[in-house]
């Protein structure tokens, strides 16, 4: 836990991403969407950190500011120990090297008029990774076979490749400027349940194959997140609610949300499940236009408070490694 | 237990500009009284298909129901007319079906109101005022708060969750015998999701239906349904009780699907087991096991024996589509 | 780097649909239609026409001779001879330049202008798209042949400022088709990915953006192709086209049209070519539309 500066590879302080929301003629803001409300977060090198919540609780938009695809509201994003929050468009080119990024959906994702050759190298190309051009070729096909993809298909189009192969062209181009972080978002959930877990492994085998590599794996299965990662983060209405490690997750669960959300889940056991106390969630997630007030997940707590109605609770570290943001958590 | 529908051998092929593609090829089974069951199986497997066949809601052409017999309250009602008046009294009426996408499943330009009691009133034939007081019950009975005022409702102003919620209450509006859903909550998230089959659960037995629970999600199956039948490329591969299979699955592709995912409650750490290889292709399907390609077990007896069909196991309930025994 | 997955590739790939060529079938798609081969025929013919005029006029289309006036389709002349006495078969090889020179000349600079508006204003968007957008809705509120008119009436009437005119008032139409079309592709995820690699705003328009704009465009370029044409023969008809004595197919309608009564076929050759071409460059654009069609690609 005594994690020197070194180790940290990301650092999220308090990052807040509003999105306006502009009306009539002459766009002025009556609103905005509070996404994301108040993040922070490390990741250590070489480790995955899940993002874990339901649709709207601002997972994505949270990847996204890391990779610097939006510029945040405010807050602070330290890559490698440099500042990134606010670099330009030409700064932050280096950083694009060191992070990238895979897709939910495999077929969104890759550019249909391209080859699958052209989609993997050009980050190389990019960056310019390679002296010559028969090392450029000898790099694309060392990275087709590290993601299990035969170097004969280089020249095909992506519409010619199944889901789960189309899925490891995105991840052989996340591979191509040998980054240092990836943000997986939603890597595994458009594809069929047998195709998963060959992502899946993949992914891990990337990891130890690779020292160093380092994953925000973003997800809304909570199965998928515990097995993925090292530590996981529950993220409800642009905040986190419980960041722990993922072995603590399902066995020590702390927020009333996690509980619910762990509830919720079914498990693919049926004599478990007989077992198993269900904590019934009532109503829907608030809209992220105007949250509630004080901690957001009052309304549907079963536990809730005088307290929690108007005061926010902070994340902060309950067990060693173990950061909850609840009021009855002391 | 009763049975209350047995689907013979049906068969549904496609004919597509690349050929014939044989999407429901030889499926049977049961659904008995007051019992929830749970077809299993990944996209393009033929689950959906095999549902909206007995119902005879597939698009002719490209589809065809080529064979098999639905039996239902006594009689085959695959030999009903597609569009006459007694299969149009079974779908919607005895036999209900909620999809997975309930935005487009609803007219976006009627009130829920309307959509509901329209329903109500051609198939109970209740006067309007009936039919309205039956639609508040309904939307009441799904946990729609205040329903009265929603009735005047149009389906945009409802979200994701409460959407699914008014297409259960419309499954519930003429008494079914027997609900389908089809992937009901594959578009939810996870609270959601479970909220709504909570409530399936409970209507269901409150209104002595059965259900037929469409999924890819094992644990949904698991959580919620007795029997499950688990398909393949067309076919029927396993079927048993939950536990039975759960527990001790007879089928390489259904051992293969159970360590493929990952559960929360197991130790972490555990490696994942892929199936290897791709789902078929269901043109030019070989006359051997359609899973042989990505079957680690696979024998020299395998190659030279046709797809085996389900036979029946010890304990006379579970069935399995494999010669081999595990 | 990293150590390869061993993983049979074999199986996991789909062997059973055979992989077709992109070139190949886009091919057999646009020459399964007879009226796209037709129009194809057509084209090249006219491209034919123009390029060798010279050599396949079979007299000087500027040479009149006043007493072979109105002369009545024969062997020596075709098609027979005009007012003037030119030879009308001569003239009518001719104006292929002129009909083909503004209509690929208006197009080109159209489209070019016109889709570079579009990609940039869909691309930034904000202050950048409300400034193109509205000065391109203020060019869509003029009427096209009005617009033209006042041009060629301001810079004269001749080839190039035809061509001009009839380009500036083809320039909407590319500017908000190019942006309606980038703005949905902008969303995709491969544009994200672009920019998470670090790729630069103009390698993001010009080789993710752009290339996969274009299939309803090019379609769309083909057709004002005939558009173009048919408007500079009414520009000429109207007398502030291509100025006289150039042959052009407009002009020549108009030329006959006095003698409507007397010798119909004067107007009803270059009238008929006008149609011939036009309906050409429709067909073949028709045909373009389905075989360009890349969710095709690959199977079929």
């Amino acid at each position: 836990m005594n994690a020197t500066e070194s180790d940290i590879l990301v650092e999220v302080n308090d990052l807040k991403m509003h999105f306006p929301v502009l009306r009539g003629l002459l766009k002025r803001q009556v609103a905005s969407v509070q996404a994301v409300d108040g993040v922070s977060f490390k990741i250590r090198r070489g480790e995955t950190l899940g993002l874990v919540g339901e649709s709207g609780c601002g997972k994505t938009t949270t990847g996204r500011c890391v990779l610097r695809l939006y510029d945040p509201t405010s807050g602070q994003i330290v890559f490698d120990g440099h500042d990134i929050t606010h670099l330009k468009k030409q700064q932050i080119r280096p950083i694009r090297r060191e992070i990238s990024l895979i897709f939910q959906d495999p077929f969104s994702s890759l550019d249909p008029r391209q080859t699958a050759g052209q989609i993997v190298g050009e980050p190389m190309k990019i960056h310019k990774l390679t002296q010559n051009d028969s090392e450029y070729q000898d790099t694309l096909a060392e990275l087709f076979k590290t993601v299990g993809l035969d170097p004969a298909m280089l020249d095909r189009v992506p519409h010619e490749f199944s889901g789960g192969q189309r899925q490891r062209i995105g991840i052989a181009r996340a591979l191509a400027s040998q980054p240092s972080l990836i943000v997986c978002d939603e890597p595994i959930s458009a594809l069929d349940v047998s195709i998963q877990a060959q992502i899946i492994n993949l992914l891990q085998e990337l990891q130890e194959g690779n020292e160093g590599l380092t994953y925000l794996f973003i997800a809304h299965d909570l199965s998928v997140v515990r097995h993925i990662s090292d530590r996981v983060a529950v993220m409800y209405l642009g905040r986190i609610v419980e960041l722990t490690e993922a072995v603590n997750l399902f066995d020590n669960p702390k927020h009333p949300y996690t509980r619910a959300l762990l509830s919720a889940v079914p498990i693919a056991d049926p004599v478990f499940e007989e077992s198993r106390e269900w904590i019934p969630l009532e109503g829907e997630v608030p809209s992220p236009l105007n949250p509630p007030s004080g901690c957001t997940f009052h309304p549907r707590c079963q536990f809730v408070m005088e307290k929690c109605k108007k005061i926010s609770p902070v994340l902060k570290e309950t067990e060693p490694g173990h950061e909850v943001a609840c009021h009855l958590v002391k | 237990m009763s049975v209350l529908m047995e689907v013979k051998n049906l068969k549904t092929y496609f004919n597509t500009e690349a050929g014939l593609v044989k999407a429901v090829d030889g499926v049977s089974y049961h659904i008995n009284e007051n019992e929830t069951i749970g077809i299993v199986g990944e996209s393009g497997c033929g689950k959906s298909v095999t549902q909206l066949s007995t119902i005879q809601l597939i698009a002719t052409p490209p589809g065809r129901i080529v064979e098999g017999g639905v039996f239902f309250e006594g009689r085959d009602i695959l030999k009903l007319e597609k569009n006459g008046q007694e299969m149009r009294s079974i779908r919607g009426g005895k036999i209900s079906v909620i999809f997975q996408e309930p935005m487009t499943s609803l007219n976006p330009v009627m009130t829920i109101g309307r959509q509901l009691t329209e329903a109500i009133e051609l198939h109970l034939k209740m006067t309007k005022e009936d039919a309205k007081k039956r639609a508040i019950e309904l939307l009441d009975l799904v946990g729609i708060p205040s329903a009265k005022q929603r009735l005047s409702d149009f389906p945009h102003q409802f979200s994701g969750g409460m959407r699914q919620r008014v297409m259960i209450a419309l499954g519930l509006s003429c008494n079914p015998r027997i609900i389908i859903a089809d992937e009901p909550t594959t578009a939810l998230d996870v609270t959601t999701q479970a909220q709504l089959l909570k409530l399936m659960q409970d209507v269901v037995r409150e209104f002595k239906a059965s259900l037929v629970i469409v999924t890819h999600n094992l644990g949904v199956v698991a959580r919620y349904v007795e029997r499950i039948y688990v398909m393949y490329a067309g076919r029927i591969i396993e079927s048993g009780s939950c536990k039975d299979i759960f527990a001790h699955p007879r089928h390489p592709y259904t051992m293969g699907l159970l360590r493929a995912v990952p559960r929360l409650n197991e130790p972490k750490g555990k490696k994942l087991v892929p199936i290897v290889g791709l789902p078929p292709n269901l043109l030019n399907m070989p006359d051997t096991c359609a899973f042989l390609p990505r079957c680690p077990y696979a024998v020299e007896k395998c190659r030279q024996i046709p797809w085996p069909e389900l036979r029946t196991l010890e304990n006379g309930v579970h069935q399995t589509a494999c010669h081999l025994d595990f | 780097m990293d150590k390869a997955i061993p993983l049979e590739n074999k199986t996991e790939f789909d062997e059973s649909v055979p992989r077709v060529s992109s070139l190949k079938r886009f091919r057999r798609v646009l020459l399964s239609r007879k009226l796209v081969v037709f129009g194809l025929i057509i084209i090249v013919t006219s491209i034919i026409a123009a390029v060798f005029s010279p050599l396949l006029a079979p007299y000087d289309p500027y040479a009149f001779s006043l007493k072979d006036k109105f002369l009545s389709p024969s062997l020596s002349h075709p098609l027979g001879t005009d007012a003037l006495g030119r030879d009308v078969l001569s003239r009518l090889i001719y104006g292929t330049r002129t009909s083909l020179i503004v209509g690929i000349g208006v197009v080109g600079i159209a489209s070019l202008v016109g889709m570079s508006l579009g990609l940039v204003a869909a691309y930034f968007g904000g202050k950048v798209y409300t400034m193109i957008m509205r000065f391109i809705d203020t060019l869509m509120t003029l009427p096209m042949l009005m617009l033209a008119l006042a041009i060629a009436s301001l810079l004269g009437g001749g080839l190039r400022n035809v061509v001009v005119a009839l380009s500036i008032a083809m320039i909407p139409a590319y500017a908000r088709m190019m942006c309606g079309q980038a703005l949905s592709v902008k969303e995709n995820d491969y544009v994200r990915a672009a920019e998470a690699e670090g790729a630069s705003n103009i390698r993001i328009m010009a080789q993710h953006i752009a290339p996969n704009c274009f299939p309803p465009l090019i379609v769309m370029m083909t057709m004002q192709l005939g558009h173009a044409i048919l408007s500079e023969a009414a520009l000429s008809f109207l007398g502030i086209g291509v100025a006289p004595p150039a042959a052009a197919w407009g002009a020549m309608v108009n030329d006959g049209y006095k003698y409507l009564h007397t010798t119909p076929y004067l107007s009803f050759f270059p009238g008929i070519a006008i149609m011939l071409l036009v309906f050409a460059f429709n067909m073949v654009g028709d045909g373009l539309r389905d075989a360009l069609d890349p969710r095709l690609r690959g199977t079929l």
